[in-house]
């Protein structure tokens, strides 16, 4: 009957909210506003010692097996820890390494098990994706060579300073698609060039990977599954940290329209207002339902058809949500909305972000097109 | 979950044997897609017999009591019937404002005697029940509600007009919200609501031809019309809050409705049906990108309301506006389902100009009808701007409008 709709599974499990109330309460207290325009200025974007709270806490290996000092919880436990950091727009480097570990776990083997040792530990990892601004391009232009040194550059590789580990995408002479394990102590600070992003809380680096001896490189037939895996669990978490980044919006917007009067009236008492933020806040919740319903769907093994489609739907359904509460958020907010001081600009910013990570929402749509329309 | 899976299981089986053998085939002339469109004594003997043969085969009201016409089950069992009459394709239940509003209300907060008066005439179909809420004047605004219900010894002395009564022609009895006081200080305190028999002198139902060109509710007119004071429910000056409750009721923000089968469902497979009949630039419409692309909003749209409506039953879930999927429900789920129709025009080119009497028309003009007759549920039972508001000021906590 449903076939196109397919699977409405939503689980929820006590783990999950036990983290929900535990990570809400942490990124409240870690993390409030006067936090947040602090790190805007700073080199690091985060704060080390909250990171390494983070990491006593177990999160950096929530989604690991236990057999590498991990929690055995898998990609659905992280989703209410994230959602909780984008609420708080709090910087860590946390959904980097967590999406440097699925892509090793998952194009590795038993000999990676040491690596992701390391980053369930705390050791921050990342990914290099990009060749360039396409997150529908093949982007395996970077060369391994038989050796295992690599030529090219890798474009915005997220919160590369700090990284440890970097998983490289790229292909052998013989165009396989492989994944080069770098460690970050190899590659020199000249190496990397700092992104301008376009929100503050987030870091990003250019990075010429030329000349670095891998220390070892993940190939054969489960690492094009697992590279496109890693980009629909990186849509998922980037759907969840909008989710929560929205919640915080809405917020804002919500009591700037309760206290701000005009003509005499609370402006909150204006349709013109008072229904585009009711429409907010449904497309949050319908978000919220997509990237949960999702979370659920998402197991150790390679993503199935039925987890494709949810991650591609709650990161269309996010990334517009956002992108229409931070807009929003500066108009309704008038004059003030266009400052800097505005915690709006942080939205707006925040949601420009967003979109752009994994593919924006027409990419997500397209790819939704036939896996809804031609089965 | 109090029931055993195997006997839900069971009674899936059951259920779906029966409706298999039966639930009516086509009856040669067009039935309503909802109870709003009941327009005619044809259409209304069809559906009153299709009500009272479920009812009689035990599918009907499943979780209501057994001393009031009920099966005294577990609501499980209802959700199955509901699902199984999806399934089956079968004709609406139609007596929804007795099996869905005033049914659950009377079960809630009325007496032993109206219970026992009302509720089984509701599930046979031998009663029907119609809504006296809208005013000519006064359609979102309810509290200001202008029919006149004066006492008089043993009755009240009814005089006004109501409009969008839907089944208004056909009902015998209607859940009427009239103003027993004029000098209240606030408006909503001199509200009364009554329990108003249909069939009496100085009531004076008249249909209303509406954008489909069917006909389906009414303007009723009260002319000295004399109800029993026993008709009362709740107590004179009360009415306002009985009203609140069967709008909960009808927007589905609490359950206890006896048949969730008011219209005939029409999701996004009927469209996709539908699309395998069009062309575009010369191929098939499915090949088309804009097409594509609508089709997967709607999906996602879909989506989403559907997982929604099983996250509202997890609290955990629904931490930060605890309310608030259930009070949008109405919202987007009416809103969606317009959409979705509208596109079912759309897509028909040249075709979707043509209307239900041209034999020309794409299955009898079915999507262009059910666009039309969408209206009534973004409309009915507080417009979509009405439950914005409510959204915003209920969920929000935004400053009344």
């Amino acid at each position: 009957m449903s076939a196109i709709i397919g699977s409405k599974k939503i689980d929820f499990s006590e783990e999950q909210g036990m983290l929900l109330d535990v990570a809400g309460e942490f990124v409240k207290d870690k993390s409030p506003g006067s936090e947040v325009r602090k790190l805007l200025e700073s080199d690091e974007g985060f704060s080390q010692p909250v990171w390494q709270e983070l990491v006593d806490l177990g999160w950096t290996g929530i989604n690991l097996p236990e057999s590498v000092g991990g929690s055995g919880l898998g990609i659905a436990a992280l989703i209410p820890v994230v959602e909780a950091m984008g609420k708080g727009l709090m910087g860590t480097p946390l959904v980097s390494t967590v999406l440097a570990a699925e892509l090793i776990r998952r194009a590795g083997g038993v000999a990676e098990e040491d690596v992701l040792e390391d980053i369930s530990g705390g050791c921050a990892a990342t990914v290099a994706y990009l060749d360039a601004s396409d997150w529908g391009g093949t982007n395996c232009g970077l060369l391994v060579s038989d050796e295992g040194v690599l030529s090219g550059r890798k474009f915005m590789v997220p919160d590369a300073a700090h990284a440890q580990w970097i998983a490289v995408v790229g292909s052998t002479s013989q165009g396989d698609t492989v994944v080069a394990l770098v460690s970050g102590s190899d590659v020199s600070a000249h190496a990397q060039e700092p992104h301008a992003l376009i929100d503050l809380t987030k870091r990003a680096a250019t990075i010429d990977f030329t000349g670095i001896k891998a220390r070892r490189v993940l190939a054969g037939g489960k690492v094009p599954s697992a590279i496109r895996d890693y980009l629909l669990i990186g849509a998922l978490l980037t759907a969840a940290e909008s989710v929560g980044s929205t919640a915080a919006c809405l917020a804002g917007i919500v009591d700037y329209l309760k206290t701000r009067k005009q003509f005499g009236k609370l402006i909150g008492s204006f349709q013109a207002l008072k229904h585009p933020t009711v429409d907010i806040y449904v497309a949050m919740e319908q978000s919220r339902s997509l990237v949960y319903h999702a979370s659920s769907e998402i197991n150790e093994g390679p993503l199935s058809h039925e987890a494709e489609v949810a991650c591609r739907m709650a990161k269309a359904k996010a990334s517009e949500t956002i992108q229409f509460a931070g807009d929003r958020s500066v108009q309704f907010h008038g004059g003030f909305g266009f400052t800097w001081e505005c915690d709006s600009s942080l939205f707006i910013r925040r949601a420009a972000w967003s979109q752009q990570q994994f593919g924006d929402a027409m990419h997500h749509r397209k790819r939704l097109a036939p896996l809804l329309l031609d089965s | 979950m109090t029931v055993a899976e195997s006997s839900l299981a069971q009674f899936q089986t059951d259920i779906d044997k029966w409706m298999a053998e039966n639930v009516p085939k086509n009856p040669g002339f067009l039935l309503p897609l909802t109870f709003l469109e009941v327009g005619t004594e044809q259409q209304l003997d069809f559906l009153r017999d299709w009500q009272h043969k479920l009812w009689q085969a035990g599918f009907l009201g499943m979780h209501w009591p057994t001393e009031y016409g009920g099966q005294g089950a577990d609501p499980a069992y209802q959700g199955l019937v509901d699902k199984a009459l999806t399934a089956h394709n079968a004709p609406i239940i139609f007596n929804t404002i007795g099996l869905n509003w005033t049914g659950p209300l009377l079960l809630d907060v009325g007496t032993e005697d109206d219970r026992k008066r009302y509720i089984k005439n509701i599930l046979t179909g031998d009663d029907i029940w119609c809504q006296g809420f809208s005013e000519p004047d006064h359609g979102s605004d309810l509290g200001n509600v202008q029919t006149r219900a004066v006492r008089d010894g043993d009755e009240y002395v009814v005089n006004g007009s109501k409009v969008w009564t839907t089944l208004g022609n056909y009902a015998d009895h209607m859940i009427l919200l009239a103003r027993t006081d004029t000098s209240t200080a606030r408006k909503y305190d001199g509200l009364s609501f009554f329990l108003a028999p249909m069939r009496i002198p100085g009531v004076e139902a008249r249909p209303i031809r509406k954008v489909t060109g069917e006909y389906g509710f009414n303007e009723t007119f009260f002319t000295d019309a004399r109800i029993p004071a026993a008709c009362l429910l709740g107590d004179e000056g009360g009415g306002w809050r009985m009203a609140m409750k069967t709008l909960e009721y009808e927007r589905g923000v609490i359950a206890g409705q006896a048949s969730a089968h008011s219209m005939q469902s029409i999701g996004l497979e009927d469209l996709m049906d539908s699309m395998h009949d069009f062309e575009r630039d010369g191929a098939p419409i499915l090949e088309d990108a804009m097409i594509r692309d609508e089709l997967v909003q709607l999906a996602i749209e879909a989506k989403a309301n559907s997982i929604s409506d099983r996250r509202a039953a997890i609290p955990a879930l629904n931490t930060e506006y605890p309310f608030g999927i259930a009070l949008s429900n109405k919202y987007r789920h009416t809103e969606y389902a317009r959409r979705l129709k509208m596109m079912g025009a759309h897509v028909q080119g040249a075709q979707g100009a043509l209307f239900m009497d041209d034999e020309k028309s794409y299955k009898g003009g079915f999507w262009q009808r059910a666009y039309f007759a969408n209206f009534g549920t973004t409309i009915g039972g507080g417009t979509t701007q009405i439950q914005a508001n409510i959204i915003g000021e209920h969920v929000l906590g935004l400053p009344k409008s």
